[in-house]
């Protein structure tokens, strides 16, 4: 085995090569597109990482939340004030949103621990639900139905040629690559190990001497963190502006659904989840506006097939994309002459 | 005093709602394991086709009844063409699946009936009873919710405990396999669990549309109501979704009462997070051995 190829196999160094290698085609693809796409680009990164922290929450430990919206309304919130009151810059306001939203996480997964699937599913709908009523709750604050604007952020001196929209892409990227490299160091460690012990049999696990509570807390503390952050980006660089508006009960819905469709518990399924979450609005968007029919079929013709291809592609593909992918790759590799033997699971 | 009075009173009369849309979700729960997130966009339908018929016959009695006949086919429909392919895959799959059903069916309610809101008839008159020289916010209207709700509770039991069906029924939810080798046909008793669960959710749907107004979106807070008062109740126990329902109508009719409407949201989350902290499965759950 060659050095690289053995240096590959430490899992610190694989994310390190991965995360570079995603980043410089990022830093390539965003520099030849459009301020749409660019955006876009940034849309798919807040909703990367919030799928991610997700997927690894679903999937890994076994534990559902419909409570993500809200979570990324934590950071989201946090990082606008501390930006537009406190006068922070923003990387420090994305890193305290995340902190932040970690900290609301600690309750949510105590709580969690204890209760199973549809009543934590429960739990975390009522907190999706009620959260945005604080923004009315303290107009003062929050700013109400209105909520805050901020100025869009700038690029630093030494990159000003670039379009706002540009930098954005750029900050939204780097979140989602830093949520990338822990959470992909997370699964291949021993912690992430203990995860799937303790979804797979939780009195077993224990036996083991793992802590369950603790280590499903945990795990429920960093999908936090990751949404966090991805609220943050959502608010600040996206959007410009936070409000209880942009954080509807049906973004948790959307997040679930992306993290399923995508692949549950995989992080390249997170990646189509957002691709998914990003783009179909628009093809459904467009889809109806060649469409000629009255008003009423026009403006809800998105929703209907947004509606049609969850329920076909769970039917379809009940182990998500990346289920389907690897189901694919592995025919192929079947049917290629000398096959080689899989060394590791990924 | 009258405030509160009048307050435990619409209470009372939205937990029956309540009550009736957790019944729904809980016989859907007991019966494949599922959480039907599209049982709010379910008795849109239904009650959308209730006001159809309303309007054309100028007869209450014949648009309640042809919804829920509307809501038995429904519920049945979807059980045997869409849910039986995902009830064994991951449960996720099966919330999943049941909100693109949610999404389409809510699309296509606007594709037909348009997005703005409609009103809705009732039963019974909206103006309160009076008692002395004061009017109670209690209306024969809602003499008519509560009542028909405890009925519909009452033969759902009834059903359940003292019918072959039933029987049948919660054989086929508890031991699959022993209720399929003892000759039960599990799988229809699964389309008849969702077919009476759609029923139940098509009356709350009529019994709610005059006060909440009829639009596609109209019943998505209903559904988030009785999914809460579901788990608080225990999503095993029909009783409890009756209790859960009457406990969650009571306590946001005091705080939105007292204290606003704004803290509605948040009273259903407190109240759902001290219920399940001290009791996990909700108020009437039967603890189960867990095994390695």
């Amino acid at each position: 085995m060659t050095l690289a190829a053995r240096l590959l196999r430490v899992t610190l160094v694989r994310s390190l090569a991965l995360v570079i290698a995603a980043g410089v085609i990022l830093y390539l693809v965003t520099g030849s597109l459009s301020d749409y796409r660019n955006t876009q680009i940034a849309s798919g990164a807040y909703y990367f990482a919030a799928l991610a922290g997700l997927t690894v929450l679903a999937g890994q430990s076994g534990r559902i939340s419909i409570g993500h919206g809200a979570l990324m309304a934590v950071g989201a919130y946090t990082a606008v004030l501390l930006i537009t009151k406190e006068g922070w810059s923003l990387a420090p306001a994305l890193a305290a949103g995340a902190a932040a939203t970690a900290v609301v996480g600690v309750p949510m997964g105590v709580a969690a621990t204890r209760l199973q699937g549809p009543y934590l599913a429960g739990a975390t709908l009522a907190f999706a639900v009620g959260l945005p009523a604080l923004a009315d709750k303290f107009p003062g604050l929050f700013g109400g139905e209105n909520g805050l604007t901020m100025n869009p952020p700038t690029p630093p001196s030494w990159e000003s040629s670039l379009s706002l929209y540009h930098w954005g892409a750029w900050v939204a990227c780097l979140c989602a690559l830093v949520v990338l490299f822990v959470l992909y160091n997370l699964v291949h460690s021993g912690a992430g190990r203990s995860l799937r012990a303790v979804r797979d049999d939780e009195i077993a696990a224990s036996l083991c001497g793992l802590r369950v509570g603790q280590t499903q807390t945990r795990a429920f503390v960093i999908s936090a963190a990751a949404a966090g952050l991805g609220g943050g980006v959502l608010a600040t660089v996206v959007l410009n502006s936070v409000a209880p508006g942009a954080f509807p009960f049906s973004l948790s819905l959307d997040l679930l659904a992306g993290v399923v469709i995508g692949g549950l518990g995989s992080l390249v399924g997170a990646i189509w989840g957002a691709a998914l979450l990003v783009l179909l609005p628009n093809w459904t968007n467009d889809l109806a506006n060649a469409f000629s029919g009255s008003t009423n079929v026009k403006s809800n013709l998105p929703l209907a097939v947004y509606g049609v291809v969850l329920i076909v592609l769970i039917l379809i593909w009940p182990t998500g994309i990346q289920g389907g992918v690897r189901a694919l790759w592995r025919w192929l590799r079947g049917r290629l002459p000398q096959g080689r033997t899989p060394s590791r699971a990924a | 005093m009258t405030k509160f009075i009048d307050l435990t009173l619409s209470g009372i009369s939205n937990g029956a709602v309540y009550a009736a849309v957790a019944l729904a979700l809980v016989l859907i729960w007991r019966a494949t394991r599922i959480v039907n997130f599209a049982q709010g966009a379910m008795l849109m339908i239904t009650t959308f086709i209730a006001s159809a018929v309303i309007n054309r016959t100028g007869s209450y009695v014949a648009g309640l009844l042809v919804a829920l006949a509307c809501g038995l086919i429904i519920g049945a429909l979807v059980e045997r063409l869409l849910v039986r392919p995902v009830e064994n895959a991951s449960p996720l799959n099966a919330v999943i699946l049941t909100l693109g059903l949610y999404t389409v069916l809510v699309a296509i309610a606007g594709m037909i009936w348009g997005n703005t809101p409609r009103s809705f008839p009732a039963a019974f008159s909206l103006r309160g009873y009076r008692v002395g020289h004061t009017t109670l916010l209690f209306t024969p209207n809602d003499t008519f919710i509560v009542l028909t709700v405890i009925a519909t509770a009452a033969v759902l039991a009834l059903i359940f405990r003292a019918t072959s069906l039933g029987l049948r029924m919660r054989a086929a939810a508890f031991a699959p396999e022993v209720a399929r080798l003892l000759g039960v046909r599990v799988g229809r008793m699964f389309t008849v669990g969702w077919a009476l669960a759609a029923v139940a959710g098509a009356l709350a749907g009529v019994l709610i549309a005059p006060s909440s107004f009829l639009g596609p979106n109209s019943f998505d807070p209903l559904l988030i109501s009785g999914f809460v008062a579901a788990v608080l109740g225990g999503l095993d126990s029909p009783p409890g979704a009756v209790i859960g329902g009457l406990i969650l109508g009571l306590a946001l009719s005091y705080v939105s009462g007292y204290e606003g409407t704004a803290l509605v949201p948040l009273a259903a989350l407190a109240i759902l997070v001290i219920v399940l902290m001290i009791r996990p499965g909700g108020l009437f759950s039967v603890s189960q051995e867990r095994r390695v």
